[in-house]
């Protein structure tokens, strides 16, 4: 490979004397003086919080107001630190949501645990669970870091449906059909 | 003398120290606030006072500006507790601060800072101004040796020792810079005259090489940043003033502003004019006023200029700093006085 001996010039005075060069700088350093500040003054200003950002995991509903989660517990066992806990439960034959197969009597996340990877949004299959663009966590004791299921729901609120399966199923149910 | 004017002098003593000290504690500010600026922050502009800084508009640009924050600041040096570590020699751990802020303030006396119908307003019109002013600076750095030392703790004893060696250094380039402006004035060491000598030019068009060493030796004699061997933070934690805490802290902080302050002084006195703008200045009390604006605007642009420098360069590396100091400045300040003693000589001879 042919290679290029490249010449080294010795210094010249003014250049051993560094003072153009602190010059150079101050030009620099003078001119960024007058651009705008790149930094956000936090609590007032936010952060623009990307989509598929993987902030706090939160419980959603569905348009029509039912919970999504059936309580399968995949997310409590696929969770890495085992910061879910879901006690799952029974949905009464007379409630409006009859015909989904059980719902969480209790779902709580450790909060002090949780390692935002969002494998519980990966592996949920009912869409329920989502790491939405909350980043900020905080509380006074331990306790109050364990986020029971009213909390979840509270902070997930609803995010619309393509599916609407178990409405699907419902329908079809109380058609009488047994395509199910 | 009696009582009367003694009292007069006492208020005006009191009066140019708190000045001098408001002024630091604002340079402080202007530090975070230019700092921030060039680093594309915006700097401390929460601080505000309950009263003031509610009026809608004024209070609230002066929030921005961060113009409160030094009062916190203070307000928080004071009230801390004073930590005490349980290693330290007691008496020099508590002299060393004062040490380090006492002669910063002292050479405050001699600095002529405006004029009065062609009198200078100083605090002492010492006919060895310079001399005092040399000698009394340079014996701040015993608060710092004394504070790295009484620390018993080895990055405050480390910063300490670069600091002697730092000031003795470039001490010497510092005297022998500013000889040739006295050998210009003919001789004479009393700062005010050395003002009046600039009436139509300033010594810094007429000797670069003198102000560029004087400037060079003065960014060390007052620890600023190319030369800050003795805190270098990435070095030495934060050097001799690690142990401190609180109000010890805070004064070392201060006595190092307020070097930077009087360095300004000095430097505009022998340089920049002092209040001299090419223009008479008119009779009485607002010629008086007028002078001293004048002294503070070039005071605060070498402020500024110390500041932005700081933000601007790297630091040296010790034996770099060794080097410059005695094998570049120390000849290059001989070679000036040199140089000026004998073109003075020709000046006089042909004139």
């Amino acid at each position: 490979m042919a290679t290029k001996v490249v010449e080294r010039k010795p210094l010249n005075l003014a250049e051993r004397s560094y003072l153009p060069q602190i010059v150079g700088g101050l030009k620099i350093t003078f001119r960024n003086m007058w651009k705008p500040p790149v930094t956000l003054e936090y609590p007032e200003q936010r952060p623009n919080i990307p989509d598929r950002y993987r902030g706090v995991p939160t419980l959603v509903k569905d348009p029509n107001g039912r919970e999504k989660c059936v309580a399968c517990q995949l997310c409590e066992f696929v969770c890495p630190p085992r910061a879910i806990r879901i006690d799952p439960g029974e949905i009464p034959e007379d409630s409006e949501h009859a015909h989904v197969e059980k719902a969480p009597r209790e779902f709580k996340i450790d909060m002090l645990r949780c390692i935002y990877c969002g494998l519980c949004e990966e592996v949920c299959p009912e869409e329920a669970i989502f790491l939405q663009d909350t980043f900020s966590v905080n509380g006074l004791s331990r306790a109050e870091l364990v986020f029971n299921k009213k909390k979840l729901y509270q902070l997930g609120g609803t995010l619309p449906d393509s599916h609407y399966k178990w409405d699907k199923k419902r329908d079809a149910a109380e058609k009488g059909g047994d395509e199910h | 003398m009696d009582p009367g004017q003694l009292i007069i002098f006492l208020l005006k003593a009191v009066a140019v120290v708190l000045a001098v000290m408001t002024l630091a504690g604002y340079t402080v500010l202007a530090e975070r606030k230019v700092a921030g600026w060039i680093q594309g922050r915006t700097g401390p502009n929460r601080t505000a006072l309950p009263i003031l800084g509610a009026i809608p508009v004024v209070g609230t640009f002066l929030r921005r500006l961060g113009v409160f924050q030094p009062l916190a600041d203070v307000g928080k040096f004071l009230f801390k507790e004073e930590p005490f570590p349980g290693h330290v020699n007691k008496l020099y751990y508590l002299l060393a601060p004062a040490l380090a802020f006492i002669p910063a303030m002292t050479t405050v006396t001699v600095l002529p800072f405006g004029q009065h119908d062609g009198a200078p307003l100083v605090l002492a019109n010492l006919d060895i101004g310079i001399l005092f002013i040399l000698a009394v600076s340079s014996l701040g750095v015993y608060g710092i040796i004394l504070g790295g030392w009484a620390s018993n703790s080895k990055y405050p004893f480390l910063g300490g020792v670069r600091s002697s060696a730092q000031m003795i250094s470039y001490e010497l380039a510092l005297g022998l810079s500013i000889l040739p402006v006295f050998l210009w004035t003919g001789g004479t060491l009393n700062l005010h005259a050395v003002v009046q000598e600039q009436t139509h030019v300033w010594f810094l068009f007429v000797q670069p090489l003198s102000a560029l060493i004087f400037l060079v030796a003065l960014f060390a004699e007052t620890n600023r940043m190319p030369f800050d061997m003795p805190e270098a933070e990435t070095e030495l934690v934060a050097g001799y003033n690690t142990e401190y805490g609180a109000f010890g802290f805070g004064l070392f902080f201060l006595a190092e502003y307020t070097h930077i302050i009087i360095g300004s002084g000095v430097f505009t006195v022998l340089f920049l004019g002092g209040w001299n703008l090419w223009l008479p200045f008119p009779e009485g009390i607002f010629g008086a006023v007028l002078s001293v604006l004048v002294f503070l605007a070039k005071v605060l642009c070498l402020v500024f200029f110390f500041i932005w420098v700081r933000w601007t360069l790297p630091r040296f590396r010790y034996d770099q700093i060794m080097n410059l100091g005695w094998r570049i400045l120390l000849p290059l300040a001989l070679a000036n006085l040199i140089f000026y003693a004998i073109a003075i000589a020709v000046i006089d001879r042909v004139l």
